[in-house]
């Protein structure tokens, strides 16, 4: 029952883009259209998860016994940083055809807060293993629905009559705070 | 060579023309993160800016001897130890802050514009040159969160940096995170037409 209400909420209540305000940048950036926005979220689902796991075990198994957790940040990013590069070459050889729907998504994604956040808000929230695994799954799924939800709502917004000054960027923000507001009504549910 | 560059045009070109939330759209996530009121923003945008200005010095200074390959994860070392050097010193001296920031503070590891400039800026220029950018930057990253704090403190509670200014209790809606997305887009929709109409007296006047 606590990994279901772990899993709700990551989705729904705290929905990791929509009331944590994590992984904007590409929420943003590749929100055009819904194929690509599909495939970013694909790549931050499997991302998200072994990242969580690798950094949780550097937490517990390294930096707790050494008492280095200070240099959290800097080895946290260095992990993630790297794993995307590992991630890359490994799906490379594994599977190609994997590699060609996320490999365009892959560099982006060292630089998405939303990997990190999730990685510290795992300690912060002291999570065992399967939590974690689990927290990271349910967030990843928020990000992506919210980012297809985003970009489906995008690509129609692109057939009307704007005034010139809140075109692009600006009409963005606004669908995606009526997205929040919509988010908020699942507030109470958990 | 290097050349030579106007540190006053180097300095404000980060206020208003080059802006990294309201032109350039970097740094999103703490700029709708933390600004729920002034004081919050303030803060965000002064710690990036220390973060901004040491990182893009050291950049400066170590440029020629990283490795090009390497480049990329040096700096995020670079960042990442100021980053942390700022969020010990913030848990010591400004706890109340720290804890409203929270998880943000790391999060400036990860901030586009501090690898950006890095990356842009810093390695290619000398280190006096380097630092003005950062500050001006940093200054204009927290400029824009300042005034969307401000926004969002003003109608969300009718008050500014934590004084009551009018009586009530003001929309909600703009303390929450709606309200965040909500005056950002019409802030950079304001700040589009501002420069519309500069260049279209530019345009005129010349």
């Amino acid at each position: 029952m606590e990994y279901f209400i772990i899993f709700i909420s990551a989705i729904f209540v705290n929905n990791i883009v929509l009331s944590q305000f994590l992984g904007i940048c590409p929420f943003l950036g590749v929100s055009n259209k819904t194929t690509t926005a599909l495939g970013m979220s694909g790549a931050v689902l499997f991302v998200m998860t072994v990242a969580t796991i690798v950094t949780y075990l550097i937490q517990h198994y390294i930096l707790v016994p050494f008492e280095i957790t200070f240099l959290k940040t800097v080895a946290y990013i260095l992990v993630i940083a790297s794993l995307v590069q590992i991630v890359e070459i490994i799906l490379k050889k594994v599977s190609p055809a994997l590699f060609q729907a996320l490999g365009v998504f892959l560099p982006l994604i060292t630089t998405n807060c939303a990997i990190l956040g999730v990685a510290i808000l795992v300690i912060q929230n002291d999570y065992n293993l399967i939590e974690s695994v689990i927290f990271a799954i349910a967030s990843a799924i928020g990000f992506g629905l919210a980012i297809i939800l985003f970009a489906g709502l995008r690509e129609r917004m692109e057939m009307t009559e704007l005034p010139e000054g809140m075109k692009g960027v600006p009409a963005a923000l606004i669908i995606a705070g009526i997205l929040s507001m919509a988010f908020m009504g699942f507030a109470g549910m958990v | 060579m290097e050349k030579v560059i106007d540190q006053k045009q180097n300095f404000l070109k980060g206020f208003i023309k080059e802006n990294p939330v309201f032109t350039l759209l970097l740094g999103l996530c703490p700029t709708l993160g933390v600004t729920s009121t002034a004081i919050n923003g303030l803060g965000m945008g002064l710690a990036t800016t220390f973060v901004l200005v040491m990182s893009n010095i050291v950049v400066a200074l170590i440029k020629n001897l990283i490795p090009d390959k390497v480049r990329i994860p040096s700096f995020i070392v670079i960042i990442a130890s100021f980053v942390t050097i700022v969020d010990l010193v913030m848990e010591g001296y400004l706890p109340g802050l720290h804890e409203q920031l929270g998880l943000f503070i790391p999060l400036i590891v990860v901030n586009c514009i501090v690898l950006g400039r890095a990356e842009a800026f810093a390695s290619r220029n000398n280190a006096i040159s380097s630092m003005i950018d950062g500050l001006g930057m940093g200054l204009g990253f927290a400029f824009a969160l300042t005034l969307l704090g401000a926004v969002r403190e003003i109608l969300g509670s009718l008050s500014l940096f934590g004084f009551k200014i009018f009586p009530g209790d003001g929309l909600l809606v703009f303390v929450l995170a709606p309200g965040a997305f909500i005056a950002l887009g019409f802030l950079i929709a304001i700040m589009d037409w501002f420069k519309r109409k500069q260049e279209e007296r530019v345009k005129v006047s010349s």
